[in-house]
């Protein structure tokens, strides 16, 4: 089918380049490949003559992909690569959902967006199981100094448990601070005393 | 006096230093600047957040706003460089296997002369592959003149390609790259985790080259003139507090930070210091001039360095070179820092543009004010550059 694009995901996590590949299959019967390796990257990718590149924008092997654009630009065309041209605002939605991608000189902007909107439709939802990790990580670390603090408090003040947690949100309402702010500076306190 | 927020990217490096002092020590809030400071994966990375208003002001490659002004990113818009904030600061290092080879030459790795290192690096099987940061970069430029000035042909007798710094060791092990030309403290890196050697430190290619700018997007520079301002002088007292030999342990101690550097202290003292190691041995060499951040001619953004790298850049793109070298000197906004800087009291160069590689030795020069130094400027070959009569 004419519509075919050749597409290269480069992607050291299986599970993500697996997820990626779906989403993109979806807008097309695309040739897609996927690039796990750190090094000789832009000679692989160079290899393939892909219409398209997508790299997460986290991923330092971004800087040797660029290469691929700047070098044969001027000269040459059939293997330039271009940061997409076509949508600043395409571009900018999909650097802050996480992922940039490279589009081959010439290639029409209809057939560029399925897939770019599908690519954006994921690292979105990586990016929200991501944060969602983190706030869920960040909870539970809280929760664990905040369990400390009252264990400071109920040993030196002899108080109950609901007590001590009182006590600590009364401080921090008074100070202004938040709850685990507050037992964070108790428990470093309590470590430098005997 | 209301403050006003700036979020700055950078890449870890030593050449971070004046973004990071400039928080750290408090000159940002002093100017009236809340800085917040983003790390960035990678220079495309960080170019693009800059480009795409993620951020309001980078450390960048001198030449990427350069290339961006010759037009040689699509998408990117126009973007400034509005100060140097750091002069040299990169090693050539070889690996395991080429420094072998070098040593059974007889070579004898002085560190200083490149005339010596080029004609060594002749004899090794070619074509000899070079890996830079990134592909528009002063590591990459001044490789590329080094070697060509040297009788090497690019392509033939050598390849450059961009390998991120972090991988830089890596490649080195896997047998992909002969050699590498980085900043520190990944040339260190890698002469501590795989036995790389190195040979050059880049001041002795250019003694002066501008390495990384303070790059802004001009469309907002140009609606933001406050901020600009308070920004520069901020970054400007980071560079000067910088230039005091005394502070350098603390200013490492600041850097090797884990939301900065994250590396030993140790590490970046080399480059403070210019006392480097140089391979697995632990032999060292003393470099003077090996970073520089401060310097009454160093920060200013001079609109000769500028051309010159638009030059090498046109010449290797086979692009026209007058059209390259008027954009490359619109990018180097030396107006914008007479116009910020004048009334710290900053004595300015009479002329935004000088004669390169004519100060072997440090020399004074009238300036506006007072007069200034002009630091140590010399190419490996002894030749000059004037951009407006090219290299003479």
């Amino acid at each position: 089918m004419a519509d075919t694009l050749t597409i290269v995901i480069v992607e050291h996590d299986k599970d993500r380049a697996i997820a990626i590949v779906d989403s993109l299959r979806e807008t097309g019967d695309h040739d897609i490949h996927v690039l796990a390796e750190v090094s000789g990257l832009a000679r692989s990718v160079m290899r393939l003559m892909p219409d398209i590149v997508l790299i997460d924008v986290a991923n330092p092997s971004r800087d040797s992909i660029e290469q691929l654009a700047l070098a044969s630009g001027p000269l040459e065309r059939p293997v330039a690569l271009f940061v997409d041209r076509s949508d600043a605002q395409m571009t900018k939605t999909a650097i802050e959902a996480g992922v940039s991608a490279y589009v081959v000189d010439g290639l029409q902007n209809d057939r560029i967006k399925p897939v770019m909107d599908a690519a954006i439709a994921r690292f979105q939802m990586f990016q929200r199981m991501r944060t969602e990790l983190e706030t869920t990580k960040r909870a539970l670390e809280d929760r664990k100094t905040i369990e400390r603090a009252k264990g400071v408090l109920t040993k030196h003040r002899g108080i109950s448990e609901d007590e001590a947690y009182t006590l600590l949100r009364k401080t921090a309402m008074d100070q202004g601070k938040r709850v685990v702010d507050v037992a964070r500076a108790l428990v470093t306190a309590s470590e430098l005393l005997p | 006096m209301s403050h006003i927020s700036i979020s700055a990217g950078f890449i870890p490096l030593v050449d971070a230093a004046p973004l990071i002092i400039a928080k750290e020590m408090g000159f940002a809030e002093e100017e009236g600047l809340k800085l917040e400071l983003r790390s960035a994966p990678s220079w495309s990375t960080l170019r693009d957040m800059l480009a795409f208003g993620q951020i309001q002001a980078a450390q960048m490659l001198s030449p990427v706003p350069i290339a961006a002004s010759m037009g040689l990113m699509n998408g990117i818009p126009p973007l400034s460089a509005v100060m140097v904030m750091s002069v040299n600061g990169t090693v050539f290092g070889v690996s395991p296997k080429m420094s072998e080879l070098l040593h059974e030459q007889g070579f004898g790795f002085d560190f200083k002369d490149a005339q010596a290192a080029a004609a060594a690096l002749a004899q090794l099987p070619r074509p000899l592959r070079i890996g830079v940061p990134f592909a528009l970069s002063m590591h990459y430029e001044l490789i590329a003149f080094w070697l060509s000035s040297c009788g090497l042909v690019e392509g033939e007798d050598f390849t450059i390609s961009a390998v991120p710094p972090p991988l830089m060791a890596q490649a080195v092990r896997n047998g992909d790259l002969d050699a590498y030309c980085v900043g520190e403290p990944w040339g260190s890196v890698t002469v501590d985790t795989v036995g790389g050697a190195l040979l050059l430190p880049g001041s002795e290619i250019w003694s002066a080259a501008p390495e990384k700018v303070l790059a802004l997007r001009q469309d907002w520079a140009e609606e933001n003139p406050e901020a600009v301002a308070r920004l520069m002088r901020a970054v400007w007292r980071a560079c000067d507090w910088l230039g005091d030999e005394g502070r350098r342990m603390m200013a490492s101690e600041l850097l090797s930070a884990k939301g900065y550097l994250d590396v030993g202290p140790d590490l970046i003292d080399r480059s403070f210091t210019g006392r480097l190691t140089i391979n697995e041995s632990g032999d060292t060499r003393q470099i003077d001039n090996f970073v520089r951040f401060h310097g009454s001619d160093s920060p200013f953004p001079w609109k000769s360095q500028a051309a010159w790298i638009g030059e090498r850049i046109s010449q290797r793109l086979g692009l026209d070179t007058d059209t390259a070298m008027s954009a490359a000197q619109e990018a180097f906004r030396s107006d914008w820092y007479r116009e910020n800087l004048s009334e710290m009291g900053i004595s300015m160069p009479r002329s935004s543009s000088k004669l390169e590689g004519a100060t072997p030795e440090p020399v004074e020069a009238s300036g506006t004010g007072s007069s200034l130094i002009l630091e140590r400027n010399v190419f490996f070959d002894g030749k000059k550059y004037d951009p407006a009569g090219k290299s003479a």
